[in-house]
């Protein structure tokens, strides 16, 4: 425990939270669109940001925020327009990203290590001026999301409908897009952008074993993801592992957890109280 | 009590340059209610949903509430039914919670809900019988309490026009009488009804004028038709397949 007495590991801890919460909150949207592995992509493309950044000597996180923004935006167009090509056009988009990335790290003076920092993540790195844009930027994503639920998650429910409705749809989905790009950007710094969609889907896919309504699954998830934040930073501390890595293995191992508990749970209800037997459907036709 | 609350005039829709409907003009007065009948593939869905400006017309033009469809605004004055709840729902919703996110038309995306909001919903899970499973997660429900969810839905926001999708298509026969209730009330407090139908079973007490889309045209539009032949047999299960090579002469009276 001494070890959170330094700054570095408070940081650690704080900004890992931040995004514990803030991670989920947006993703119960993106997974309940079916795009649980848009925050994937849209990390490939920050990628090249992060390139971008280090080789003109600019804040690597700034450029990468753009960079992501501009790619979530391309990519919400294109799925706009429902393209079959759509799928195809992703694929350019996320490989691109990636490669670009590495590309551009690699033509500046910065070492390996500098990649896997992004890659993977970095908390123990974080500065006092990082933890701030984190906060900052991790508050007004939380609350946004939290304070647009009802619109946000008509639009994702039943896109026609929200139409039909006069929501501000374009408007809804390209806050989504640029949240996610944001979102992404910050993360980057805990998990790394390999990892990033984990804490954006894995809290909502172990939530939504239990719950039964978006709202409770939306609670659920954000608690789930600051567990798994708290936890994982503080198993890295203890054990000496990778902090982003810990943090996700956290969050896949509640999944587990709540996987078989939730099993053992319905198999006990269901032993207490056997289902009726099925009604039979009454014959069509008639037999001699 | 005459006043026009959808006008389509001379509607011509194609898809990847295959028409779906040509020159259609189809008028909808407050107070009516209205079925768009037609076999499968006739145009007849496509006919309402370009009426909402979800399909693009290629030509023609449409007006709501005597306002042309690009200057409309008021959309809490319109309940949509689609024909079934969207694919996008991965996360579980409450019925409540879908039901609930047809205020959204009325009461705009940043203000929170109120008593108003709260009441308008209990009424409209009253009136489609769904009350009791409110708290229920949608998905865990029956084909035809789905489609009651979503009629409670576009009812939650207290419109004067409700345009319904195949509101009956392959529903269990309590949910098509709670369905019919629900509409014949809505009916009754004034309510105007566009409905796109393969049959109106329960549903065809309601409805005060029928048009008949035939080949992305409309080739009757007056009194509901009778049932022809073995199709007027009370216990005719109406299940053949419709192809589009039907006599034309069938629904023209």
């Amino acid at each position: 425990m001494e070890l959170f007495q330094y700054p570095y590991m408070q940081r650690a801890l704080i900004g890992a939270l931040v995004i514990g919460l803030a991670a989920p909150a947006l993703g119960i949207y993106l997974v309940q669109r079916r795009l649980a592995l848009i925050g994937d992509g849209v990390g490939h493309v920050a990628l090249t940001g992060v390139g971008a950044g280090l080789l003109l000597n600019r804040s690597p996180v700034l450029v990468a925020v753009i960079v992501a923004t501009l790619g979530a935006i391309t990519i919400e167009l294109v799925r706009a327009r429902g393209r079959t090509s759509g799928d195809l056009a992703l694929a350019l988009l996320f490989y691109g990203g990636i490669a670009g990335g590495v590309t551009l790290v690699g033509l500046s003076d910065s070492t390996s290590a500098n990649l896997n920092a992004y890659l993977f993540g970095s908390l123990t790195t974080i500065k006092p001026a990082d933890l701030a844009t984190i906060a900052v930027l991790g508050a007004a994503i939380g609350v946004t999301m939290l304070a647009l639920r009802p619109a946000l998650f008509a639009v994702c429910h039943d896109e026609e409908y929200a139409r039909v409705s006069g929501l501000p749809v374009r408007t809804l989905n390209l806050l989504l897009a640029v949240a996610t790009a944001v979102t992404v950007t910050i993360a980057m710094r805990a998990v790394g952008v390999l990892l990033i969609s984990a804490l954006m889907v894995v809290p909502v896919a172990t939530a939504q074993q239990v719950t039964r309504g978006f709202r409770s699954t939306m609670a659920a998830a954000m608690a789930l993801g600051l567990f798994a934040a708290g936890s994982g930073v503080w198993v890295a501390a203890n054990a000496d592992t990778a902090p982003g890595a810990s943090v996700v293995l956290m969050a896949i191992a509640s999944f587990g957890v709540v996987a078989v508990l939730g099993a053992v749970w319905r198999a006990l209800r269901r032993r207490r109280a056997p289902a009726a037997a099925p009604t039979p459907e009454p014959h069509e036709v008639v037999l001699h | 009590m005459t006043s026009p609350v959808i006008t389509v005039a001379n509607g011509v829709v194609g898809y990847d340059g295959r028409p779906v409907l040509r020159d259609v003009s189809l008028t909808v007065t407050a107070g009516e209610a209205v079925a768009v009948l037609g076999a499968n593939g006739s145009g007849k869905s496509t006919l309402i949903r370009a009426a909402l400006g979800l399909v693009p017309l290629s030509s023609g033009s449409i007006t709501l509430f005597d306002r042309p469809l690009r200057r409309f605004r008021q959309w809490y004055r319109i309940g949509y039914v689609p024909q079934r709840l969207g694919a996008g729902s991965g996360v579980p919703a409450t019925v409540r919670e879908v039901v609930a996110s047809g205020r959204l038309a009325r009461r705009g995306v940043l203000r929170p809900a109120g008593a108003a909001d709260r009441a308008a919903v209990n009424a409209a899970l009253e009136a489609v019988g769904l009350a009791d499973r409110a708290r229920d997660p949608v998905a865990t429900l029956s084909g035809g309490q789905q489609q009651r969810t979503l009629i409670a839905r576009a009812l939650a926001g207290e419109p004067e026009l409700l345009v319904l999708d195949e509101p009956t298509a392959g529903v269990d026969a309590v949910s098509q009488e709670a369905f019919a209730g629900a509409l014949h009330d809505f009916v009754d407090g004034g309510g105007t009804v566009l409905l796109v139908a393969h049959e109106l079973g329960p549903l065809r007490p309601l409805i005060s004028r029928a048009v008949v889309v035939h080949q992305g045209g409309i080739c009757h539009d007056g009194a509901v038709p009778e049932p022809a032949g073995h199709h007027a047999e009370p216990d005719h299960d109406h299940v053949h397949p419709h192809g589009p090579d039907e006599p034309a002469g069938l629904w023209s009276s």
